[in-house]
């Protein structure tokens, strides 16, 4: 852990302990703890179905946990959380009823959350800013509904970048996404690092993140199974040049995780 | 010349003059609601909510017969207030607790509603038939008093509606991201409940229970046509709904047909007129066949270059 970092007079941005979830009547996760330090950048690594996604939506109170504590920026899990900059980019847009709405419009409701129910003055140029940043100010008026996905990504981003957010958590940023919105992602999150806030990204590999990554959490089967520097990656995945941006196929969990588990000295 | 004595006789009819301040406040305020119900694939919900709201017309009218108020109806709107806003919060509550049996559930609550309307019109005293102005709207029959209780709800919708659209549409939108920014969800789904209960009870009087849904619901699939973004598609459904209930009302005082019905199918009338010349005439359209749609941006893959 990086608590002893010179942040350490700063509360962790995320505190999660003990953390039991349950879905469907199935315990998907066991007794988990997470921490991201103050303007630290934690990876979550895992194979599909290990329970990362759901960890991540159960910090953000959207899955209910059955057991344990979860903290973000210092306060308990409710009301009290400073919802204005705490920033989640899901992995896709809702398709929705087929109204159509501007990314402004998505862009602007980022601005309300659980301590305001209405935007405040200069949504409008907070929004432009925020669009400004990944590089969609060209399209800032176009429907997201005839958008490509990559474009929807970073409306996303920009939903979450208005709330220039202490915490940014990130659901798998890199799959299924074009190089440059993944480049859009990598730059976001070394500006905010920069900025002294927080991250937590859910990664398939660590990839092209890997010169900001602090620290990785490996979940496996619903538990944390590492928690300390990034491991190496496995097989062909960790020869020189291999740009990981295939999707990947569903492994069954009972053949492995695709990681393996050898932490550098 | 007679025209136009015509129109000036519709309008200075106090009867007329009650019935278009209706319309007009029900085609305003139940778009509104019906776009954020459309964006969240509830468009029926005010369907099931009508059915609903016909118990507790006759539930109004049964203890307005045990008070022996008279006319025995004086209770009707209030009951069926009652039971919409029951109704509608025991649907987001079963929606909320798992979308297959909800399904299911939902259909259960709508057929129940129907029955026991028709039932407990019965018991009341009434007959089918006293049921007819409510399953079919009676805007010609509205008294001073239903007046009063249509512009307090439509004036309440509208201003929940309008006030608090940027949340609703985050929660209509994206509800996981809405959830995960700490609002209030399940609260917010309520209150866009209510809302839909209490415009189903508003124009009920207007285009009739079993209609009611198509209010809501029809102007936003005209607007969502052309429009392009989500507060000129409710701005424009509203719009809709004002004139459609405007002409279909006026249309009814020269030709004697039923208003619910004039006023729904001119909306869907609209709705076919708009989707076939859409192509013809959007401007949208033609801008972006103009366009190249895909993106200036470098691609993932090198092409070898063939000589």
């Amino acid at each position: 852990m990086n608590d002893d970092s010179a942040d350490a007079v700063r509360a962790p941005a995320v505190r999660a302990h003990g953390v039991d979830v349950q879905l469907g009547g199935q315990q998907i996760l066991f007794g988990v703890d997470l921490t991201v330090g103050a303007g630290e950048v934690v990876a979550l690594l895992g194979a599909n179905g290990s329970g990362k996604s759901t960890l991540v939506r159960t910090v953000l109170g959207i899955t209910p946990h059955t057991a344990g504590r979860i903290d973000l920026l210092g306060e308990p899990l409710g009301p009290a959380v400073p919802w204005a900059r705490v920033g989640y980019v899901p992995q896709r847009l809702p398709a929705g009823g087929g109204i159509p709405a501007t990314a402004v419009e998505v862009v602007v409701s980022g601005l309300v959350h659980g301590r305001r129910l209405r935007p405040p003055r200069g949504a409008h140029r907070r929004a432009m800013a925020a669009l400004e940043q990944v590089g969609m100010t060209a399209l800032a008026k176009r429907s997201v509904l005839e958008m490509s996905g990559g474009q929807q990504q970073r409306v996303l981003i920009a939903r979450a970048l208005i709330r220039d957010p202490e915490l940014l958590v990130l659901d798998e940023p890199t799959s299924g996404i074009d190089l440059p919105t993944q480049e859009t992602f990598v730059e976001t999150v070394r500006r905010l690092h920069g900025g002294g806030s927080s991250v937590l990204v859910i990664l398939h590999e660590i990839g092209s993140f890997s010169t900001l990554i602090d620290r990785a959490v490996v979940l496996r089967h619903g538990r944390v199974v590492h928690d300390g520097p990034p491991p190496t990656p496995r097989g062909e995945h960790a020869e020189p040049g291999h740009d990981h941006t295939h999707p990947h196929a569903d492994v069954p969990p009972e053949s492995g995780t695709g990681l393996s588990m050898e932490v550098l000295p | 010349m007679s025209w136009i004595s015509t129109l000036g006789d519709m309008l200075s009819s106090p009867l007329m003059q009650r019935a278009l301040i209706a319309a007009v406040l029900v085609g305003a305020a139940a778009p509104v609601v019906g776009t954020f119900l459309v964006q969240r694939r509830l468009a029926l919900m005010g369907d099931g909510i009508g059915h609903v709201a016909l118990t507790g017309v006759a539930m109004g009218w049964l203890v307005g017969t045990w008070a022996s108020l008279s006319p025995a109806d004086t209770l009707a709107i209030p009951g069926a207030v009652v039971a919409a806003v029951i109704g509608s919060v025991i649907i987001e509550w079963v929606r909320a607790r798992g979308r297959t049996s909800g399904d299911l559930a939902l259909a259960l609550l709508f057929y129940g509603g129907i029955a026991g309307g028709v039932l407990l019109i019965k018991v009341a005293g009434g007959t089918n038939a006293n049921l007819m102005s409510y399953l079919f709207g009676s805007i010609a029959t509205v008294t001073g008093q239903d007046l009063w209780w249509t512009v307090g709800l439509a004036v309440g919708v509208l201003l929940i509606g309008l006030g608090l659209r940027h949340v609703l549409f985050a929660v209509s939108h994206d509800e996981e991201f809405a959830r995960g920014s700490g609002l209030p969800v399940t609260f917010l789904n309520m209150v866009v409940a209510v809302m839909s209960a209490l415009t189903v009870t508003v124009a009920m009087r207007v285009v009739g229970l079993l209609l009611v849904s198509a209010l809501m619901i029809v102007p936003v699939a005209v607007a969502q046509l052309f429009a392009g973004s989500f507060s000129r598609t409710m701005g424009i459904a509203s719009g809709i709904g004002v004139a459609v209930s405007v002409v279909g009302l006026s249309i009814t005082y020269w030709e004697d047909y039923p208003p619910g019905a004039t006023i729904v199918l001119l909306a869907i009338a609209l709705y076919a007129g708009t989707a076939v010349l859409r192509p013809l005439f959007g401007r949208h359209r033609r801008a972006s066949l103009a366009r190249d749609p895909h993106p200036e941006l470098p691609d993932d893959v090198d092409l070898a270059r063939t000589p």
